[in-house]
């Protein structure tokens, strides 16, 4: 095979968080102490996961037998790689406590009621010019131990995924104007400022629905593809 | 180029299990595909040597001969084969996977790769994803794959390598994230 094959662009410095960073405590144990391993990509990096037709989850806020408690929200964007090019077709998945702050899950110890009608899981496929959307509830702010009094701000997890294994991401959107966005250690892993600000949407008063529901524009930008990808240059 | 660089990865926390839990895909077999049946298992520790729980594994792999189902590939995959999976760890840090062992990808300038599973793993405490290979112990190409050649310390290189058990096809891959040990990551 002598077809020339395409390349992920590497991160530029700070644009992506360190594993050790000591403000959060659960990285301590859990960072590699050795440096990573340079790869020169092969295929078994530039390609990756195709997903068909996967049930979506869209409406997070009719799962149960009643509506969701909280502060609807549409939550909408497009998943692209640097440069532009949407990613279609792709799955998303996400999850997030309800309005008061909890997870419906076994390990969440919150003293904050559950909602019996929210689940906080939701599923797309992107659609041909790479967009997806949610209605949801506002997620609302929990503590958590990594400090004595921490409160982690307000924020929704995604999972993405590329064209490549390459391009594979999870991550976390928060929102615009969090009070606790400057304090959270996780948020701050991020050494350089624009690339943190990459996590927090945007408020968009044309995505919100009149008397329904506000707007938050998350798009997602994937690493991309180098232009003129070349042989043997390291 | 756009104006904006890449999102940012962020860990995925301790509650992932509510939205990534997919049972079903931990079995790559689920459609019959070509090639030898294996199963891939292990424990996911971290510096201290203790079991992590909450990790999720997800893999990617060539089907029988070697090809990827993704159209970078450029050769047609088997169609009942395609190539991802995903588990996570129980209360032991335990994680396991049914699928076939993979055929030879070519690599730079198309020599051939030995046969190896591309592993990613998420966790608590991982603020971005860790990445590795799984490659088999008993598998006489090791010898001329250049990934493994390429690592210069035989312990880390060895990390790479999964045994195969007593008790059938069954491959065991630990992943150490720290410490003794430590599993050998890569920069993809």
């Amino acid at each position: 095979m002598n077809r020339e094959l395409p390349r992920y662009a590497r991160p530029p410095p700070g644009a992506q968080p360190p594993y050790l960073h000591r403000d959060y405590g659960s990285t301590v144990k859990r960072a590699p102490s050795r440096a990573l391993l340079p790869l020169q990509q092969t295929l078994s990096e530039i390609t990756g996961p195709r997903f068909r037709a996967e049930p979506e989850l869209i409406d997070l806020t009719r799962q149960g037998k009643g509506e969701a408690l909280g502060q609807r929200i549409i939550v909408a964007g497009r998943l692209v790689e640097e440069g532009g090019r949407p990613v279609r077709r792709t799955l998303v998945e996400l999850w997030q406590c309800n309005a008061a702050g909890r997870y419906l899950h076994g390990k969440d110890e919150h003293d904050a009621p559950l909602d019996p009608n929210f689940t906080g899981l939701g599923r797309a496929m992107t659609n041909d010019q790479g967009e997806y959307r949610f209605l949801t509830i506002q997620p609302g702010a929990y503590p958590w131990r990594n400090t004595y009094n921490a409160w982690r701000p307000a924020h929704i997890h995604f999972s993405v995924f590329g064209p490549a294994f390459a391009s594979r991401l999870v991550t976390q959107m928060y929102f615009p104007g969090d009070p606790l966005l400057p304090l959270d250690p996780i948020y701050n892993s991020v050494p350089d400022e624009a690339a943190r600000r990459r996590l927090v949407s945007a408020y968009d008063p044309d995505l919100s629905k009149a008397e329904y529901a506000l707007g938050y524009r998350f798009d997602v930008v994937l690493r991309g593809r180098e232009s003129t990808p070349f042989e043997g240059a390291r | 180029m756009s104006r904006d660089g890449a999102t940012p990865s962020q860990t995925v926390g301790p509650y992932f299990r509510l939205g990534l839990d997919r049972p079903e895909w931990s079995d790559l077999t689920r459609d019959g595909p070509r090639g030898e049946k294996i199963v891939v298992e292990g424990r996911v520790l971290d510096g201290d040597g203790s079991p992590v729980d909450d990790a999720v594994l997800e893999i990617w792999q060539a089907d029988a001969d070697g090809r990827y189902d993704h159209p970078d590939d450029g050769r047609p995959a088997d169609e009942r084969f395609h190539g991802f999976g995903r588990a996570m760890t129980d209360e032991a840090g335990r994680y396991r996977f049914v699928t076939i062992r993979p055929g030879r990808v070519p690599g730079q300038g198309g020599a051939p790769q030995a046969p190896h599973i591309n592993l990613t793993i998420f966790a608590r405490g991982l603020l971005k994803q860790l990445v590795t290979r799984i490659y088999f112990a008993d598998e006489p190409s090791n010898d001329g794959d250049p990934v493994l050649a390429g690592i210069g310390d035989p312990a880390a290189r060895r990390t790479l390598l999964a045994d195969r058990q007593d008790a059938g096809a069954v491959y065991r891959f630990d992943v150490v994230l720290q410490g003794k040990g430590e599993t050998a990551f890569f920069d993809v």
